[in-house]
């Protein structure tokens, strides 16, 4: 396994901690003029998704985790499992709920979203930034309030809730940002 | 990639006011400016001290001669002051490999002086009077390494041993290496950066008197205490600004320390560092009675100007040079 030192950490950087496979959020050096040098970094935990600070001798070396991302379009859920192709080489893989977890309410068959993966296996789903929707509930609205003041809350296909615009009616299609879980846009049909 | 300065212009302004400020300083007072080499044949055997080198090819090296640059002038300076100099000052650039940071860049400004027949506390009140100078701060408080960890953490550096001072540190959570550290002084240094730092010279400049004798560098022994060395650092607002010595003469003992710095080198798995010769020799000579001080120009003016980065008062640092 490979391995680097604190000469190395960069933001973004994956590494493994306490055995978990971790990536580096931030990096400070702290060196005081004459004596040992240390980093304090930032970690988040890819599985637990725990934030938290180690400060590290500078010198010392981590073994690199093996972890990569890459975009794979959601096909279906059998029950159990989610399951994701990639449209090049057609190949599948299966996610378990864990790895999925909050991306589940915006999983929108054939969107690619990014899979992590953790020596082979899935262990987080990222969805797209934006997304399409079809409202299946919500309070009808008045018409001619086009202003959006406050909003009413509407349930989506995947069963997700967001704040929407007074006009919007059950049946319209409607973009979201995931990553707020904020209603962009109404979607001409 | 940017060809634009890291420092606004208003900043390099700023630095050659300071500059300028700081020649006034020393020419008030009758200290002479020297120049001395960036590149020398020999370097520093500090184990936490990375130093760049390159390779001169030349007439009468026609084969290469290593030439390491400075992490700080010291070592000519001081032979100067043997060669009878009196008291001088430099301000020059100094490099430190594998240092980069908020406070840290490769390359960077050092201003260091000397003066014969000072002691530790006569250049500590004299670093004081320029600060004042430079950054307009309160007169600074002075604090001996002992006070400031008992006062702040209960622990006594000077008495306490290895597992007490772990045992804090362990308390603090204060990294994973903490429970096998072997080494007293990295523990110590660990809860001063992490601990007391954060906590001192918040509102007017620090200096922290009277290090232990084993992080003693290039410092004397206390004649009447040998637990301590005639060491100091300020501090002000999270930053480490200055650290002076009452300056080793003793030849024999400088070579001792140094011939120790690469035995723990060795220890470490890093490459012994050549002993530089020229400076055991002009000990041997007689180094005059004298204090010296090294102070970070760029952190100075990072204080000046209520910079967070090093990057901000540098023309260009280390990503756009």
């Amino acid at each position: 396994m490979a391995t680097v030192s604190t000469n190395e950490f960069k933001n973004g950087l994956k590494l493994m901690f306490d055995g978990e496979p971790s990536t580096i959020i931030e990096n400070e050096t702290v060196k005081p003029g004459k004596g040992q040098a240390f980093n304090r970094v930032k970690i988040r935990k890819l599985i637990s998704g725990k934030v938290l600070e180690k400060t590290i001798k500078s010198g010392e070396t981590f073994d690199v985790a093996d972890v990569m991302e890459c975009d794979l379009a959601y096909l279906y859920n059998d029950g159990e499992f989610w399951h994701f192709m990639n449209n090049e080489t057609f190949e599948q893989i299966a996610a378990e709920q864990k790895a999925v977890g909050d991306a589940v309410k915006w999983l929108v068959e054939q969107d690619e979203c990014i899979i992590t993966l953790f020596n082979g296996n899935p262990i987080i789903v990222t969805p797209p930034n934006f997304v399409e929707l079809e409202v299946t509930e919500t309070d009808p609205g008045l018409k001619g309030d086009t202003a959006g003041t406050g909003g009413k809350p509407a349930t989506l296909s995947t069963g997700a809730v967001v704040r929407v615009p007074l006009f919007i009616q059950i049946g319209e299609v409607i973009k979201v940002d995931t990553r707020t879980g904020e209603y962009v846009s109404r979607v001409a049909k | 990639m940017s060809w634009q300065p890291s420092a606004s212009i208003d900043n390099i302004k700023r630095r050659a006011m300071l500059l300028k400020t700081i020649r006034q300083f020393f020419d008030a007072k009758d200290v002479m400016e020297v120049d001395t080499p960036a590149m020398s044949q020999a370097t520093v055997t500090d184990v936490h001290l990375h130093t760049f080198a390159t390779t001169f090819v030349g007439p009468g090296s026609a084969h290469g001669q290593k030439l390491y640059l400075q992490t700080s002038p010291e070592f000519h300076m001081k032979r100067l002051l043997c060669a009878g100099s009196g008291a001088i000052y430099q301000i020059c650039k100094s490099f430190r490999n594998e240092e980069s940071g908020r406070f840290h860049n490769p390359e960077f400004t050092m201003l260091e002086w000397y003066q014969p027949d000072y002691k530790q506390l006569d250049l500590v009140k004299e670093v004081d009077e320029l600060l004042q100078l430079a950054l307009n701060t309160l007169p600074s408080e002075i604090m001996t390494y002992q006070e400031v960890f008992i006062s702040h953490t209960g622990l006594d550096p000077l008495v306490d041993q290895l597992d007490v001072i772990r045992q804090y540190a362990l308390t603090k959570n204060l990294g994973d290496f903490v429970a096998t550290e072997q080494c007293k002084d990295t523990l110590l240094q660990l809860i001063f950066c992490f601990i007391i730092e954060p906590l001192i010279g918040l509102d007017r400049p620090v200096a922290i008197i009277n290090f232990p004798a084993s992080q003693a560098a290039l410092a004397r022994i206390d004649e009447n205490d040998p637990r301590i060395a005639s060491r100091f650092e300020f501090y002000y607002k999270g930053v480490e600004l200055a650290n002076g010595f009452h300056e080793l003469s003793d030849a024999k003992e400088q070579l001792l320390r140094f011939e120790r710095d690469n035995q723990q080198r060795i220890e470490a798995g890093l490459a012994q560092q050549p002993i530089d010769r020229y400076l055991i020799d002009a000990l041997e000579a007689g180094l005059p009675n004298c204090s010296g001080v090294a102070l970070g120009v760029d952190r100075l003016l990072m204080l000046a100007t209520g910079s967070s980065h090093i990057s901000e008062v540098v023309s260009f640092d280390i990503s756009r040079c």
